[in-house]
């Protein structure tokens, strides 16, 4: 245990030129710059994929609308899903996983500092390549620019003859570059928690927050490597005249959904697993209680983890598959909530008997526990593979699936930003512009996405630029996009919020939270080496146990 | 015959969903802030959950909730058993977590112990994992019995057979047994419950994926190339059954209209019956069928009995016996059929109908030919 023992004489008291800051951070091989410069590249990306759904949502105001004619919808559409799935949550978890885990695990940076920079540097070309494809996707062929293709780009629609000129190439590289980027930081992120972990720290002593990064890189390595392969596929078949996907020509347009959803499926538990980290990092502290049932939570992630492998065919309830296997996928469909009932149990035991502070991390904690549970109990209807015949390509699959990634993965790193920003930059965010955040923020998302369940549920289908009068769709969807908005406003407070505290924001120190995890033991932000000397712990709290030498958890464990 | 009050052209008053009205909350400065989350989050689910059930199944023609076919029946059956499930799993869940929310807030002034550490409880989380594996099973043997009475139920003998084909942004509609290919407009008899006459579809796809959604009938099935499907339905109800395809297919995926018409036997055999006859060659617009005969639109359309005998775009050969065009975004009207014809995309942007560039005598005359097509 140590915090910062050393001083360092101040380097940075004569401000550098400029050229000199770019260069340090353009060739850093520091976990915690990659992680800030992953978080920095998702938010940029998040205002992109952010303006796209307005575009979406001003255009389904009211039926018959022409505010931006089918092409153009088509593309923001399938911009907006990319951007969000790939150069938003993916880049922006790996970015706290990059920063959090070796502090967490008292490590020095992550096992292979050079790997992780050429990662974050494959992903961030990734996401220059899909933007690119607005200047270069009509290659000579004059065709539309950007992919239009849905995020999907479900065969055939992804083949040269419906999908001319380049857009679908620089989607597919895209995807093909990041997703190497991504496979590098798993191996990465495991390689950093088997080996680098402190003295003392056995497996079952590690923060939740590790053990469940440990168990999202392993399901990286897993879930990119059938995309990746696809990919190749598809590129074969562009340009090499392969025919996997041709179905004209013995191809099988099925096969391709079979490779994108056992990337696609597991992709959702990649990105809402470190969530479940944030949780279970964030309720303990502000309940002041110690995580409800550590080895279950530990158990329950694994679990989830691999039944998640075998849930991929319930997103083609609908393309024929024959009832055994609709039935297979219903049934580990619903296991899984299982695994994933016992987590939301236990973050409730962890609040009970305690004492809840209503910080902003702890508010954004608990938009998460109501949201997550709402999108898993729709997920159960649509795991019931005839109900999901109604419900699967409507805007209640829409509704269902933002309740996770909006409702889930987003209120968890809101309140990750709001816990961790104060160890990142040594500020604390403001409290009051962080409330209103969470409340124009909550308010605009249950106004958007509670009555977006209902058009599907009316027979308003996904992907549609418009719609027909007369279904009873016009007022609802009205109401969501008021919501997208109120939205649209409270990350605007936020980000307003990011870069005012930064200036101005109350001095941190190095534990703000009075919390109980290594990285609160160093300063805010943590020097280079992050510890001056490796700490030692005896238990999975070893801030409580300095705090409390009469009653340390090491007793317990 | 057309029910016009069904129909989702003419009908353009968006009624009923003026029952949702999202009251602003005016929010107090007070203490419990969390109590007043608690509640509008709870109203919003209120409000939604009433409009849902009351407000929309009955004035939207494309609800899942108002059933009219056998699968969509059995599937509103489960949905409701599901929902009910879920529903009390909710309740739960929902009132434990507001419990501890209000329960075990820290007072205005800071404690300074801290409250005691509890790690786990092997009874409560063994509890908390064998009910929910019970919910599931629950779940599961209930989904199955559905499944396999929807996915699995054999085709009678009686059955009328359909092959539907899916095209860029157009259906294609052939009746094998009758001799009958038609677009668009899908005409099946009424099932009899006593005496079912089912219609069987065959789903096939000429192009990119799609799938054939009509709510009230029965749930979504894709349409996809080399991948022939099966679904069925049984209308217990005559009338206009409206929805559309529900698989991303391609730029004009929102205008790919599915109109249903669920006919009396006898109506229905009339239909067979004017279907089955060759075009009408009538004299008089034997100019407008010659400007049909020698332009491109015999490259891609069929009228029975002339030169044109293309595949990729709809049958024209009893166009006037359908009371829309274009998969059903524009009426079926002469002013609407002479701005399909030269400027399609003013009805129909990225459709694959090729703007003709006729001269206006030529247009004049090719309506009134498409005008005789009954």
């Amino acid at each position: 245990m140590s915090s910062n023992a050393i001083t360092i004489p101040d380097l940075d008291a004569e401000a550098k030129p400029w050229v000199d800051v770019l260069h340090e951070w353009i060739t850093t091989v520091d976990h915690k710059r990659l992680g800030l410069l992953y978080i920095g590249y998702a938010l940029v990306f998040l205002l992109m994929g952010g303006s796209e759904a307005l575009i979406i949502r001003i255009q389904l105001m009211h039926s018959h609308n022409e505010f931006v004619s089918p092409q153009v919808f088509n593309r923001m559409f399938t911009m907006h899903g990319t951007t969000m799935i790939f150069f938003v949550a993916m880049p922006i978890l790996f970015g706290f996983g990059n920063y959090l885990v070796p502090l967490m695990i008292g490590a020095r940076d992550m096992a292979f500092p050079r790997l992780n920079a050429f990662s974050f540097w494959l992903s961030a070309f990734g996401g220059l390549l899909l933007y690119f494809s607005f200047l270069g996707g009509p290659g000579l062929y004059g065709a539309g620019s950007a992919p239009d293709v849905g995020w999907w780009s479900y065969a055939p629609l992804g083949a040269r003859a419906f999908s001319p000129g380049h857009s679908s190439d620089y989607w597919t590289l895209s995807l093909l570059v990041s997703g190497f980027g991504s496979i590098g930081t798993a191996i990465n992120i495991v390689a950093t928690i088997l080996c680098l972990r402190c003295p003392g720290m056995k497996l079952n002593r590690m923060p939740l927050l590790a053990w469940l990064n440990l168990v999202m890189a392993g399901m990286v390595l897993i879930a990119i490597t059938p995309l990746s392969a696809a990919q190749i596929m598809l590129l074969i078949d562009r340009y090499l005249g392969g025919h996997f996907f041709d179905a004209q020509a013995g191809g099988s347009a099925v096969l391709w959904m079979h490779f994108f959803w056992i990337f696609g499926h597991p992709e959702v538990y990649v990105l809402i697993i470190p969530c479940f980290a944030f949780m279970s990092e964030i309720i303990p502290v502000f309940s002041r209680k110690p995580i409800f049932g550590y080895p279950v939570m530990v158990a329950a992630t694994i679990c989830i983890a691999f039944v998640s492998l075998s849930v991929w065919a319930h997103h083609m309830f609908t393309v024929g598959m024959n009832s055994y296997a609709n039935s297979f996928f219903t049934i580990t469909t619903m296991v899984v909530g299982v695994p994933t009932g016992i987590k939301i149990f236990n973050w409730i035991g962890t609040m009970w008997g305690g004492r809840i502070q209503f910080k902003t991390p702890m508010l954004f904690s608990i938009g998460f526990l109501f949201q997550f549970l709402i999108a898993g109990l729709t997920g159960i209807m649509m795991a019931a593979a005839p109900f999901d015949w109604q419900l699967s390509l409507s805007y209640f699959v829409v509704a269902h699936f933002h309740y996770v990634i909006v409702g889930g993965i987003l209120f968890a790193l809101f309140a990750a930003f709001y816990y961790w920003y104060p160890k990142m930059t040594g500020r604390m965010l403001g409290e009051r512009l962080g409330k209103l955040h969470f409340w124009l923020f909550l308010i605009g998302f249950h106004l958007t996405f509670d009555v977006m369940h209902v058009p599907g549920l009316l027979g308003m289908p996904r992907r549609i630029y418009t719609y027909e009068p007369g279904r009873g769709w016009d007022t609802l969807n009205f109401i969501v996009s008021i919501g997208a908005f109120i939205q649209a406003i409270g990350i605007l407070v936020f980000v307003w919020n990011l870069i005012i505290s930064y200036f101005r924001g109350d001095r941190a120190g190095n534990d703000p939270w009075d919390a109980w995890t290594l990285e609160w033991s160093t300063s805010s932000p943590p020097a280079a080496y992050n510890f001056a000397t490796l700490p030692v712990v005896a238990s999975r709290r070893p801030l409580w146990d300095l705090k409390h030498p009469e009653d340390p958890d090491s007793q317990y464990e | 015959m057309q029910n016009s009050q069904r129909s989702d052209l003419e009908h353009a008053v968006d009624e009923g969903a003026s029952h949702t009205r999202v009251r602003q909350r005016k929010m107090r400065r007070s203490r419990n802030t969390i109590t007043t989350a608690l509640h509008s989050v709870l109203f919003l689910l209120c409000s939604i959950g009433s409009a849902a059930a009351v407000d929309f199944s009955s004035t939207a023609p494309t609800s899942i909730f108002s059933p009219q076919s056998t699968p969509a029946k059995s599937i509103f059956d489960l949905s409701m058993f599901v929902l009910a499930i879920t529903g009390i799993v909710f309740a739960v869940v929902f009132s434990l977590l507001v419990y501890s929310i209000l329960k075990f807030r820290a007072g205005s002034a800071k404690a300074d112990r801290e409250p005691a550490q509890v790690y786990g409880s092997t009874q409560i989380e063994l509890a908390w994992t064998i009910i929910p594996i019970l919910i599931v099973v629950v779940l599961f043997l209930a989904t199955a019995r559905v499944l396999h009475a929807v996915q699995d139920a054999a085709m009678p003998a009686n059955a009328i057979e359909v092959t539907a084909i899916g095209h860029q942004f157009w259906w294609e509609y052939r009746y094998p047994q009758l001799g009958v290919v038609t677009a668009n407009e899908l005409h099946i008899p009424v099932s009899d419950p006593a005496h079912p006459t089912p219609t069987f579809l065959k789903l096939l796809s000429a192009d990119t994926d799609h799938s054939f959604w009509v709510p009230e009938l029965a749930g979504k099935t894709d349409l996809i190339p080399n991948h022939p499907n099966r679904m069925w339905m049984d209308p217990q109800r005559t009338g206009i059954f409206v929805g559309q395809c529900a698989q991303y297919c391609g730029t004009q995926h929102a205008k790919m209209l599915l109109r249903v018409s669920v006919d009396t036997p006898e109506d229905f055999a009339e239909w067979v019956r004017e279907q089955r006859q060759p075009a009408i060659a009538d004299e008089r617009v034997a100019a407008g069928k010659w400007v049909f005969e020698t332009t491109a639109c015999i490259n891609c359309h069929s009228i029975n009995g002339t030169a044109a005998n293309g595949r990729f775009g709809p049958d024209l050969t009893h166009l006037m016996s359908r009371t829309t065009i274009a998969a059903g975004a524009a009426l079926n009207t002469p002013d609407n059929l002479r701005l399909w014809i030269q400027n399609p995309e003013a009805i129909k942007r990225g459709s694959l109908m090729p703007a003709m560039q006729l001269s206006k005598s030529d247009a004049d005359a090719l309506v009134s030919y498409l005008e005789t097509l009954r």
